[in-house]
């Protein structure tokens, strides 16, 4: 058994593998399925500080080896999340992280105070990258100075382990993750769904309700495995790398393009057991390999 | 409780050009499924097909170990599974979805229970029916489809209660919508008076017909609004099964909602069974 820890920021992880937020829901919807301790992490579904009913249906369209979705940020805000989510996924044996989203800076930094303030929720995620809102969302993501900006003003109300998840819908994506690291984040995550769409030939209309949605799953795995690797050899903190994983030998090439934790997204909805699969693979492969831990692996592609 | 177990393939059946029946059983003990409820189906062999399949519940054999799935093949993932062999295995996530609500037994609700299903719609119904016999109620099929090759396991409808049905085209019982079908006229023309209707059964009795106490119905959404407007009208209580598009099947995606009175529903979860008064359909 290969060491499988790894730590991002303050906060140890006792594996690389987390869910990705807006895929897990809130952890309890897979429970039935698996043991939740055994994952290094799960990043619950979007939250903002005042509810949101989200876009309207049709918010899905599958596509070859992927899907697009359209769901826009869909939650009941972050006080209902604290008075009756909180309770039930605090004590799941594994580190629960909330993905913070918001229309305004201001929003950001209420919905992160208030969440700094759970005590068994050690880190965020920034979410500057949602392609499925028209005000904030990707817009701060997609620019080096408003993602410094929203970064700067978070990193001073929010004391824990700061993550900020980066939009893939940008020409340089080292470029701001260089100005989010310089603002103080934690750790960056990369990549959140590309823009896309899809039309229904036979209505001549677009197949979501909002025309365009953010793709995702293995069509996506190698836009998002070449983003990690540039990132990776742009900054200096911790990389955390999703986008299509579908498998452990997809995890370990994340891991070897710069990762030091990946998160599973959309392929949970395909095997809702498939991070324990990924975390049994990544440990096999480490033994098979003679490697004692999982950092070893870390940015370690020959070139 | 929620399960993920490879299945076998039992029987798979081609039963018109468009549908195809196909049974398959575990090995282990099945969990107690409610009728409406739905499963989702990993296709093998279909690499267009990325997402899960949901499929309802079409019947369940509890001694056999065995559930009965009405497939209608529309695309690559249908196809492959209409294509599967028997002793092949299905990897399933099950029992997912709420159900059909079921009288409850104490209360002793004697009357009909009308079952309307529109083509594939009309698979979820055969369960229910079952169950409702079960509990000593009687069902009510009326089934409806564009041509007769859309209303499929008549007889075995037929063996939980009265069967009937209209077709688009008039291939097969009486034609036209099932909203226009003599049995709905019967049911409903003088519900506003209380008065029952008396009809000559074929057995030569008089049948009374009184307005239904309960209306289930599953099919196109425009069948669904129709018959759920003559339950709002009728004051009967009535409950529609949605098949909104999904991806995961278990309430993590948010993909699959739908608008009711308390905001977007997840159908996988809060559905896909919902009474009428909760959602927010202009009817």
């Amino acid at each position: 058994m290969a060491n499988l820890s790894v730590n991002i920021g303050k906060l140890n992880f006792k594996n690389p593998v987390l869910t990705a937020s807006g895929t897990f829901g809130y952890g309890t919807e897979y429970a039935d399925f698996m043991d939740l301790s055994r994952i290094g992490g799960i990043f619950v579904k979007g939250t903002t500080l005042a509810p949101r009913e989200g876009n309207d249906y049709p918010r899905m369209a599958e596509t070859p080896s992927g899907m697009l979705n359209a769901v826009g940020l869909q939650n009941k805000g972050v006080d209902y999340f604290i008075n009756y989510i909180y309770p039930d996924i605090k004590d799941i044996d594994t580190n629960v992280m909330v993905n913070v989203s918001g229309s305004t800076v201001a929003d950001y930094v209420a919905c992160a105070e208030k969440i700094n303030a759970l005590e068994n929720i050690p880190a965020i995620e920034l979410n500057i990258s949602c392609p499925n809102v028209k005000q904030g969302g990707m817009a701060f993501g997609t620019n080096c100075q408003s993602a410094a900006e929203v970064v700067r003003a978070v990193r001073k109300a929010y004391q824990k382990t700061l993550i900020v998840k980066l939009s893939p819908n940008v020409t340089d994506i080292a470029s701001i993750a260089q100005a989010v690291e310089t603002e103080g984040a934690d750790a960056v995550s990369l990549i959140n769904t590309l823009m896309g769409m899809a039309i229904d030939i036979e209505r001549r209309a677009p197949l979501l309700s909002t025309v365009t949605g953010g793709l995702s799953g293995p069509c996506v795995k190698p836009v998002a495995l070449r983003m990690v690797y540039q990132t990776h050899k742009a900054v200096k903190i911790p990389v955390i790398g999703l986008g299509g994983i579908s498998n452990w030998q997809d995890a370990v090439e994340f891991i070897l393009a710069g990762a030091t934790a990946i998160q599973i997204g959309t392929y949970n909805f395909i095997d809702p057991t498939i991070s324990i699969k990924v975390v049994d693979g990544i440990n096999a492969y480490l033994d098979k390999h003679g490697f004692q831990s999982v950092h070893d692996l870390i940015g370690a592609i020959k070139e | 409780m929620k399960h993920i177990a490879d299945w076998t393939v039992s029987e798979n059946s081609q039963l018109s050009a468009d549908f195809c029946l196909l049974k398959v059983c575990l090995n282990d003990e099945l969990p107690e499924i409610r009728p409406g409820q739905f499963v989702q189906i990993l296709v093998p062999n279909a690499p267009h097909t990325f997402l899960r399949r949901p499929i309802s519940v079409h019947f369940v054999d509890y001694d056999r170990r065995e559930l009965w799935l009405l497939v209608q093949i529309v695309g690559d993932g249908s196809r492959q599974l209409s294509k599967m062999q028997v002793g092949e295995s299905l990897n399933i996530v099950y029992p997912l979805g709420n159900g059909f609500t079921l009288p409850n037994p104490s209360q002793g609700e004697k009357g009909a229970f009308l079952l309307i299903g529109g083509g594939a719609g009309t698979a979820p119904l055969l369960y229910l029916g079952k169950q409702l016999r079960d509990l000593g109620h009687q069902p009510t099929f009326l089934l409806g489809g564009r041509t007769k090759n859309q209303l499929l396991q008549l007889s075995e409808f037929e063996k939980y209660g009265e069967v009937h049905t209209t077709t688009e085209d008039g291939s097969l019982g009486e034609k036209g919508f099932v909203t226009n079908h003599s049995i709905i006229q019967m049911y409903f023309n003088d519900v506003q008076k209380h008065k029952s209707n008396m009809q000559m059964h074929s057995n030569g009795e008089m049948q009374m017909y009184l307005p239904p106490l309960y209306i289930y119905v599953c099919g196109p959404k425009p069948m669904m609004m129709a018959v759920a407007k003559l339950a709002k009208q009728n004051d009967i209580p009535c409950e529609v099964s949605l098949e909104n598009r999904m991806a995961c099947g278990i309430g993590a995606c948010l993909c699959c909602v739908e608008k009711t009175t308390y905001g977007n529903a997840c159908v996988c979860t809060a559905g896909p069974v919902f009474n009428i008064n909760q959602l927010t359909w202009q009817i």
